[in-house]
């Protein structure tokens, strides 16, 4: 069969899948839509966390982005993974035992102020769309490559699927959902990959065959290889990074604290019954994220040495056009390869100097692995319906941070205090429908910044919520207007910082011109310093936090007496 | 109240902080300091095929995380039952 067919048959099934989940768990309550009834076992939670966090960008791009960074790369494997020590350390457990819905819940009660919730209500607005667009276009690249289909009905059909499951089964749908995507998008990730590491080393497990010594018996270590055909072709050594300490280390810790700050994670730690379940989800979630987290590396530099061997040829002397493998041929057409035969021997060459003739986008890395080692039909097909689970899941948990926050933080705790849980119900999943179209419609119109945003979504996180909320359960003479003070210092001075940089004069965006070294994607520690530092020294001038307030902090300290999630 | 005493109370949360500022130590020394801060150092030791910092940097680090979530579980399961403020 060929690769079309067996692809509408696996992305179609699974969406049944999807979609006979949905059925089964509706939501019949606002607590079930928002923490689906806190009923949640804590593995299915862990998965269903795993697949919430791991969005198209860490299925279909974080590989590829490493792949072409070597070792700087780590930024993300560190930052997207560490941030969950953090979570299950530092937040989860109390947020639990606090028991309520939302952060911007926490943040308004714990801060005893309006203001201090508005202000969250916004950041996690803004948060989530910037990162739900993203996804929608992801599940566009998906289907106009492998389906062909063009990408405005390949958004249509990821925007229905998410609408159905969210806006009838709220978090419980989303949640058992979310299992089922977190199986097959591992599953699709780990099968090419183990077949490329026996291919390339011998090893079953890509997490050694990552260290060991390449299969054609030579005795080289693949590693080794690697860097010798990177310094041979004018790149950098792929173990040696070229970016700088100080802005690895910058860029890693925003990363962490910003993903310990994002609604659409935090949330998920509502929906377990007890505290003791909110630490042991963490712990499953990140053992989840590291299955791929650690394959994704290996991927990454198996993946480049095919590519270069391929392309160059294994005498590095260029291959000729006219026998290039079909992947070459059908990349180019959506414009991800492209080649430019600059000195008209018709033969490919890929180099980090003068002799490159290619361009290839990093995008492609996972998605054109299974083909660039020749792997069977189906594979290809479960990659394709991988990314489509990737992006669809994290879209839904973040169109369900939205709807909550609009109709529960903005309606229900701002605007309409009086409105029947039937009520509220109704808005939440108003506001998931409009939230979708939203998003879809930038998926279809992909403002050209979606990509700078992201680094500013996790600024935003780092710079606002975490510190905000770290105070609230550590120091419970925190109060509101050292609190509120801290969240506008940290997001004013990273949003200028990222906004001059990004929009207002890209050219200038330079180390030279860095504020000590630390490039826009890292700025959002710095504003997370920044946040602490005023809202101390605020802190010191307006008094303590009134003795009520004191005691609730104290009372979310121990696990013993929580309730479920609840909205007073 | 859940403790019997106000010293329980606080023995708890010191014991509860002393444990997660354990973790955190070796959260950092792992992540920030095997796979960035000392990188350069330890890629001089070969470890498999790997340079030493390297294999912490873009694996080694995140095995840890996993490991010091179940142990700070484990643990404070332990503190919480001598304390009496488990769930049931």
């Amino acid at each position: 069969m060929d690769v079309q067919i067996l692809t509408f048959i696996i992305v179609g099934a699974s969406f049944l899948l999807y979609i006979g989940i949905a059925i089964w768990a509706r939501a019949g309550s606002t607590n079930e839509f928002y923490v689906a009834g806190g009923g949640v076992h804590p593995i299915a939670n862990g998965m269903a966390t795993a697949a919430d966090w791991m969005s198209a960008a860490s299925f279909i791009s974080m590989a590829g982005l490493i792949s072409f960074m070597g070792y700087d790369g780590a930024v993300y494997l560190l930052g997207w993974t560490g941030g969950y020590v953090l979570l299950a350390l530092c937040l989860a457990p109390y947020l639990r035992k606090f028991g309520k819905f939302t952060v911007p819940d926490f943040i308004g009660d714990r801060y005893y102020s309006q203001t201090a919730r508005t202000v969250a209500v916004l950041c996690a607005i803004f948060v989530c769309f910037t990162y739900v667009a993203g996804q929608m276009r992801g599940v566009g690249v998906v289907f106009s490559r492998f389906l062909e289909v063009d990408i405005v009905s390949g958004v249509v059909i990821g925007m229905a699927i998410v609408f159905f499951y969210t806006v009838l089964g709220g978090m419980k749908g989303i949640t058992y959902t979310q299992v089922a995507q977190y199986c097959v998008l591992i599953f699709a990730y780990l099968v090419p990959t183990i077949f490329i590491s026996i291919i390339v080393t011998g090893h079953f497990l890509p997490q050694t065959g990552f260290g060991a010594t390449l299969a054609d018996g030579s005795g080289v270590y693949m590693l080794d290889k690697l860097d010798g055909l990177s310094l041979e072709l004018g790149f950098n050594e792929y173990t040696s990074g070229t970016k700088s300490m100080i802005d690895v280390f910058c860029i890693t810790a925003a990363l962490m604290v910003g993903t310990a700050g994002l609604p659409h994670v935090i949330v998920r730690f509502f929906t377990v019954p007890k505290v003791r379940d909110a630490r042991y989800s963490a712990g499953w979630a990140l053992a989840f994220i590291a299955i791929l987290y650690t394959t994704a590396p290996s991927l990454a530099s198996f993946g480049r040495v095919n590519m270069i061997e391929t392309i160059n040829g294994t005498d590095q002397m260029g291959t000729n056009y006219s026998d290039a493998p079909s992947w070459i041929t059908n990349w180019e057409k959506t414009g991800l390869i492209t080649w430019d035969d600059k000195n008209n021997d018709g033969k490919m060459f890929y180099s980090g100097d003068e002799r490159n003739e290619m361009n290839v986008d990093r995008d492609i890395m996972v998605m054109a692995n299974p083909e660039i080692a020749n792997l069977p039909a189906w594979v290809i097909a479960l990659v394709a319906a991988g990314g489509v689970a990737a992006a669809l899941s994290t879209s839904a948990g973040l169109l369900l941070v939205i709807s909550t926050s609009v109709s529960h933080d903005l309606l229900k705790r701002n605007l309409m205090p009086n409105i029947t849980d039937r009520k509220e119900l109704f808005y939440a999943r108003l506001a998931a429908g409009v939230a979708i179209c939203i998003a879809g419609y930038f998926g279809i119109n992909p403002p050209g910044f979606v990509a700078q945003v992201v680094a500013f979504a996790f600024g935003l996180a780092a710079s606002s919520f975490f510190p905000a909320i770290i105070m609230g359960i550590f120091m419970k003479r925190m109060n509101d207007k050292g609190a509120i003070a801290g969240m506008l210092a940290g997001i004013t001075f990273t949003t200028v910082y990222i906004i001059y940089f990004k929009f207002v004069n890209p050219a200038a965006n330079i180390p030279e011109n860095w504020l000590f070294d630390i490039s826009p994607e890292g700025i959002g520690t710095i504003g997370m310093l920044v946040n602490f530092a005023v809202a101390l020294v605020v802190m010191k001038f307006t008094g303590e936090s009134p003795e009520e307030i004191q005691q609730l902090v104290e009372d979310i300290r121990y696990p013993k007496g929580a309730g479920e999630a609840s909205a007073h | 109240m859940a403790f019997k005493t106000e010293e329980d109370k606080k023995a708890y949360w010191r014991d509860n902080l002393s444990l997660m500022l354990k973790l955190l130590i070796v959260w950092f020394v792992v992540s920030f300091g095997c796979g960035i801060l000392f990188v350069d150092v330890l890629n001089e030791v070969r470890f498999f095929g790997f340079k030493l910092g390297f294999w912490f940097a873009q694996q080694g680090a995140i095995y840890v995380f996993v490991a010091l979530i179940f142990v700070y579980v484990r643990q404070m399961n332990i503190l919480d039952k001598r304390y009496g403020v488990d769930e049931e």
